[in-house]
């Protein structure tokens, strides 16, 4: 059954979100949009709240808002990794990130590959960058898709097949056109709409939820209760526990980690961040933006209010299967009263579509820069650029899209587990290089082929007994399967930890070892085109490139002489 | 891709790539944060909240000062000053060579 209420209230904020998308190609508006610095990046100048919001909405998805809180609920406290993650976060890409900015905004840059293009002069190493990216995102953006659809699912629109994605695909094709139009101002505004809501839902349920329900030492109590039932999957062993046990605390830590190291890397938070006015304004949002992993780590906890409630996941029914990630807003459909049920709704629903328009956003420049300029027309002009990027983030749109209804969505949450995975393998080539050029480039290459090769080796063996899957069951590997070309060093040890961590060591070990064997046979390193002094420039600063505007009206400003 | 063409050397007025200040190692504090066994307990317990997920609040905390501390003690960094205030037009203007 449909709850209409929820749905109207849901319909009318979607229509206040969509007109401010289309509002949006107005807003703070450079010349004009036919140039990635002005449709691509919001015309380099947002300052410190826009750009809070931005980030915010672009690192704090609706699938975060979903995911976690389901993770807790079904496996206890290897959930709240989430929390860890995004304290460590700040602090760790603080100065890299400052770095990036500044180099992108002397040199012009747009996406992550286009610096290290710049600083190992091959343009092999960044369209490895480039299409590792590319890849990495396209299941993120589906999966903004399933948090969106668990919405829509647990508000009653749960038909059955293709007809059962149609309300998905209306949302995606509407979002589709105000990005097409409006580029990243029209995510940047939005994001206030939803941030808003979130807040402010997410602290109503904080506070209102666990009064209702007996406070939070009950509600601990009975998530203990029920995660040390034991699994009907496991051989009677326990679901979880509420505090971590021997054998997962190494993949707390690493995975908490490694989510740390790669969020940065991934195209969209780098988007974010080249689309800020200055190194103060980012600086700032450091400091500003942990306000948000409060908000998460709360949100984490409602799964544990789930449990105590009794809440059941909706079964989905293009899948015929529940579906773990509707448990949040199953909580808010049982506990709420419809008006504000609708409002929570219409915030994760909103909360999908900042993120995918950022991450189509930034897949689109990393094609159009690092693939169609590099490699299909070499002498594309500023307006070519544009309206390249502006087709291509039409097709990683309904790429995704195409992913949620032809494919099982199971997939897509598989692929963005890899997703974490191969982007970390793009860290040396990225944020070592913001420092230093002492590794090779081609070790590089040979550092990122071994560590993707062996990441998905791992993870091809990694079954999931709850699914019945022998392969890619997860991204927890037990140290006993840890196999060196057959030599298993931790033989017996039912310790887990993160494969995405276990890759990257292995490629800087390769890099580092690759580096001294081509040093010592004097093998080029490439040009660099950057200079100390780039990777502190503020604004304001003599050796900024003029932005897209200024360029694209003087006459003989030409920003393409491509060696 | 971007421009190629050759750029004046930089300027001796203009710091060099290396830059280190001793405030930035507190940045490695919140790292203490993934030793997990410290805190993999239920109790103290504050609002009937196990010490295990409370804690991990306060950390939240730790880190925004110390990015806070790093972000006032380092802050003649920039080469110009410009102040966020300032309005966007004017940095546009500015921006034109």
């Amino acid at each position: 059954m449909t709850n209409w209420v929820e749905l109207v209230v849901f319909l009318v904020l979607f229509l206040v979100v969509t007109v401010l998308g289309f509002l949006a190609a107005r807003w703070q508006r450079g010349g004009h949009l036919e140039h990635l610095d002005e449709w691509g990046l919001g015309g380099r100048k947002f300052g410190s709240w826009v750009t809070w919001f931005l980030v915010g909405g672009d690192l704090y998805t609706a699938y975060t808002f979903v995911a976690v809180p389901a993770l807790l609920f079904s496996s206890g406290a290897l959930g709240f990794y989430a929390l860890p993650y995004t304290v460590v976060l700040y602090p760790l890409v603080f100065l890299p990130v400052l770095r990036m900015w500044s180099v992108s905004r002397v040199h012009g840059y747009v996406t992550p590959a286009d610096f290290v293009r710049g600083r190992y002069g091959s343009s092999l190493l960044a369209l490895i960058v480039a299409i590792t990216g590319i890849v990495a995102t396209m299941p993120y953006i589906a999966l903004q898709l399933v948090g969106l659809e668990a919405v829509l699912r647990t508000m009653g629109i749960n038909a059955s097949g293709i007809l059962g994605h149609l309300p998905l695909l209306i949302a995606f094709v509407i979002l589709a056109v105000y990005t097409y139009q409006s580029g990243l101002r029209a995510p940047a505004l939005i994001a206030f709409v939803k941030d808003i809501l979130i807040y402010a839902v997410i602290l109503v349920a904080v506070l209102y939820l666990p009064a209702k329900l007996g406070g939070w030492a009950s509600i601990f109590d009975s998530a203990q209760a029920k995660l040390s039932q034991p699994s009907a999957t496991s051989g009677g062993k326990p679901q979880g526990s509420i505090l971590l046990t021997g054998s997962n605390q190494l993949q707390y830590i690493t995975l908490a980690l490694g989510s740390a190291l790669a969020l940065f890397l991934y195209p969209h938070s780098v988007t974010g961040v080249l689309a800020s006015r200055g190194r103060a304004v980012l600086k700032r949002n450091m400091v500003a933006l942990p306000a948000y992993s409060l908000l998460l780590g709360l949100l984490a906890l409602l799964g544990y209010v789930a449990i105590a409630a009794g809440v059941k996941p909706v079964t989905n029914n293009a899948t015929g299967r529940p579906d773990a990630n509707t448990i949040i807003p199953a909580l808010f459909d049982s506990q709420f009263g419809s008006l504000f049920a609708g409002i929570a709704f219409a915030a994760i629903g909103i909360g999908a579509l900042v993120p995918a328009a950022i991450m189509s956003i930034a897949a689109a420049n990393l094609w159009t820069r690092n693939v169609y300029k590099e490699y299909l027309h070499r002498s594309a002009t500023p307006r070519q650029e544009a309206r390249q990027a502006k087709l291509a983030s039409l097709v990683v749109k309904f790429g995704a899209v195409a992913f949620i209804l032809f494919i099982d969505p199971q997939f897509s949450i598989d692929l963005q587990l890899i997703g974490g995975v191969i982007i970390l393998q793009t860290l040396p080539a990225v944020a070592i290089a913001l420092y230093t050029r002492w590794l090779h480039r081609w070790a590089l290459l040979a550092g990122w082929v071994v560590g993707m090769t062996y990441g998905m080796y791992l993870l091809s063996i990694i079954p999931n007994p709850a699914t019945g899957r022998r392969h890619f069951g997860g991204s927890a590997l037990t140290l006993d399967k840890l196999t060196i070309l057959g030599w298993h060093p931790f033989a017996g040890s039912t310790v887990q930890i993160y494969v995405g961590f276990v890759a990257l060591v292995v490629n800087l070990v390769v890099a580092v070892v690759v580096t001294w064997l081509l040093r010592a046979a004097g093998v080029f390193n490439g040009p660099d085109q950057t200079a100390p002094a780039d990777y502190h420039a503020d604004e304001g600063s003599p050796r900024l490139k003029p932005v897209a505007d200024a360029v694209a009206g003087a006459p003989g400003a030409k920003v393409v002489a491509s060696e | 891709m971007s421009d190629t063409t050759p750029r004046p050397s930089p300027r001796p007025a203009e710091r060099s790539g290396w830059r280190f200040s001793a405030w930035n190692l507190l940045l490695l504090v919140p790292l203490l944060m993934l030793v997990t066994p410290w805190f993999n307990t239920v109790t103290p317990r504050l609002f009937g909240m196990p010490f295990f997920y409370w804690v991990q609040f306060v950390w939240v905390v730790v880190g925004v000062a110390c990015v806070a501390i790093v972000y006032r003690m380092t802050r003649d960094e920039p080469v110009t000053n410009a102040p966020d205030e300032l309005g966007v037009d004017d940095l546009d203007e500015r921006n034109v060579r």
